[in-house]
């Protein structure tokens, strides 16, 4: 599955309260969450971000709550995927387990600036810059997430193993 | 003759019914208690409908509480925790904690001896690596897992590695858990422990509260860490013997368990610390943090929301009076706590104060409610994060520290030390 998009990028450590602050976790779904995306770092970022953008972040991108409501409101808001530099544990599985693309590529990352075009391919973990022709290739998935991710998450996967009794 | 292996290994490898287990494995294991809060279960509940099962793993081994946003704090929150409520009533949940009988879930659980040495314990919330006090391996997740967790009682995981410190030597005055991992973290920074378990071991360890121990295992997410351990103690034991009602298994790591990295600390350089905005990783000593002046004082928590640390504010609050300028909020963990702090004097100490003592709830923890901060202001709290917009406004700033520092502020109104006083 190949993603184009632009490109937004923040720098370490972007929290989950700056990803969807507290105040907005009184709602659940991916409609109302999708406005308040970033709100905290950036406040236009929800109005401007446009569907099948990609967001690029550097070192432990959401780091902080558990709240499943981070990944769900980029996900709402459009963006196709998230590039790191590293994620922090939680909302690594947190997206993984929702069907929210996320890879980790250090190089990609410094390489990219706001505005740059990128073309994804999800299967083999590769990352072309279209501005600067420059080509990377991101830490590829184990195969025990390659198959939740083909399953289309952990929910559609853990239905299967039900259904075949495991 | 078994390799040698971390407590995080044994414990993970029994409840996976294997031997042994090596770090980076993923592995599937067994839960011996779920968790999700009155923000969490919402999306876990609607995940869990999709999975087309029509009960529960164990109605007994899920723990359901309403603390973040209850008191319902406006319409919104009072839905999330109806769904919370009918959904235990529908699956029979036996530990569903109506507000009035409950607590703030990390001080709450421990409490009614839900959590035991040698557990696993998953749970949709960040701070549920407080749990790895009572020498349970305890981790945060999202609502998903938490759905799938509850409809198998089994989860995916990948086996960390572990960093072990040894704290050594005498602590200072007022130095407690909650300055030993704010300086920890300082050290290491916010992802120093990243997919990793920090394991709490040496002889000030040893002396160190289950209390202060609760608040470092409660923290160790503030460095990414998936676990925060504590060997099981003589202290662990006299706690959970009142407690538990389930039988448990005691793991210690062996002697030349595979480390990823020791760091010794001496805690006699320890001076109390409190981390600037915005990472909990800003940790100063007291001694340097000159003239900040507070707008509000935040004790409680479930960092720092215990019997030790309302007896800490107490202590310091007795017979003084909060600043004119600041908004003291003093909130205990649990309704066992609330009501032991009225027979015991400590409310009246409190109002006597000028402060205010509430129900417990995450209230202002989390910006929810309960001392929400306006732009500008600045707070001192006993909480664990403080990114912007943590406590309300992006302008806002707050100030981590524990709740011998944040009582002495409320009453100087700018951020000391009790030896100011
Ligand atoms: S007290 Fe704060 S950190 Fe603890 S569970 Fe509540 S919101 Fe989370």
């Amino acid at each position: 599955m190949t993603i184009r998009g632009r490109a937004w990028k923040y720098g370490d450590n972007v929290d989950t309260d700056a990803i969807i602050p507290a105040r907005y976790l009184n709602m659940s779904t991916e409609a109302e969450l999708a406005p308040h995306c970033m709100e905290d770092i950036d406040p236009s970022f929800a109005k401007r971000v446009q569907r099948g953008d990609i967001l690029v972040a550097g070192k432990n991108f959401g780091c902080g709550s558990s709240r499943e409501h981070a990944p769900l409101a980029l996900k709402g808001a459009g963006v196709s995927c998230v590039i790191a530099e590293t994620f922090a544990r939680i909302f690594y599985r947190n997206a993984i387990n929702i069907g929210l693309p996320i890879l980790e590529c250090p190089e990609a990352v410094r390489a990219t600036q706001t505005g740059h075009t990128l073309e994804v391919d999800l299967a083999t973990g590769t990352i072309r810059n279209l501005d600067t022709g420059q080509t990377f290739q991101a830490t590829p998935y184990p195969p025990f997430m390659l198959e939740l991710i083909a399953a289309g998450g952990l929910i559609p996967y853990t239905r299967q193993r039900l259904a075949r009794g495991g | 003759m078994s390799t040698p292996a971390t407590m995080a290994q044994k414990i993970l490898a029994a409840h996976a019914e294997r031997e042994s287990v090596q770090p980076g494995e993923l592995i599937d294991v067994r839960a011996d208690l779920v968790l999700a809060n009155d923000i969490t279960a919402p999306i876990a509940i609607t995940e869990f409908e999709k999975l087309g099962v029509d009960r529960v793993f164990d109605p007994a081994r899920i723990a359901l509480v309403p603390d973040h946003f209850a008191p319902n704090k406006d319409i919104k929150s009072a839905e999330q925790c109806r769904a919370l409520r009918e959904f235990a009533r529908r699956y029979g949940i036996v530990h569903y904690y109506e507000v009035g009988r409950m607590g703030i879930e990390h001080a709450l659980l421990p409490e009614q001896g839900l959590v035991l040495p040698g557990d696993v314990v998953v749970g949709a919330d960040s701070h549920t690596c407080t749990y790895g006090a009572v020498g349970a391996f305890a981790t945060g997740m999202g609502s998903t897992d938490i759905a799938v967790a509850m409809a198998t009682g089994r989860i995916w995981m990948r086996v960390p590695e572990t960093i072990r410190f040894i704290y050594r030597g005498a602590l200072r005055p007022w130095v407690r858990g909650k300055d030993l991992i704010l300086y920890t973290i300082g050290l290491i920074g916010v992802e120093g422990a990243r997919y990793q378990v920090m394991e709490f071991t040496g002889p000030a360890i040893a002396a160190l509260s289950m209390d202060s121990r609760f608040t470092m295992a409660n923290m160790a997410i503030e460095a990414g860490a998936k676990a925060g351990l504590f060997g099981v103690d003589e202290k662990t034991l006299a706690y959970v013997a009142e407690r538990a009602t389930r039988p448990y298994t005691v793991y210690a790591s062996d002697p030349e368990a595979p480390y990823a990295q020791t760091i010794e600390i001496d805690v006699s350089a320890i001076e109390p610390q409190v981390a600037f905005p915005h990472l909990p990783s800003n940790a100063k000593p007291i001694s340097q943090v000159g003239n900040i002046p507070i707008d509000q004082a935040v004790i409680g928590s479930c960092t720092n929301g215990r019997w030790e640390d309302l007896v800490e504010a107490a202590t310091i609050l007795k017979g003084r009076k909060v600043h004119p300028n600041v908004r003291c909020i003093i909130i205990p963990g649990t309704q066992a706590l609330y009501l032991r702090a009225v027979k015991e004097g400590l409310a009246e100490a409190f109002v006597e104060a000028g402060a205010v003592f509430s129900t417990p709830t995450c209230g202002p923890c989390l910006g929810g409610h309960m001392g929400v901060l306006a732009a500008g202001e600045r707070c001192v709290s006993t909480t664990n994060r403080n990114f912007v917009g943590r406590m309300g406004h992006v302008e806002s700033e707050v100030y981590l520290a524990s709740p011998a520092i944040a009582a002495a502020s409320a009453v100087l109104g700018r951020i000391a030390g009790p030896d100011e006083l």
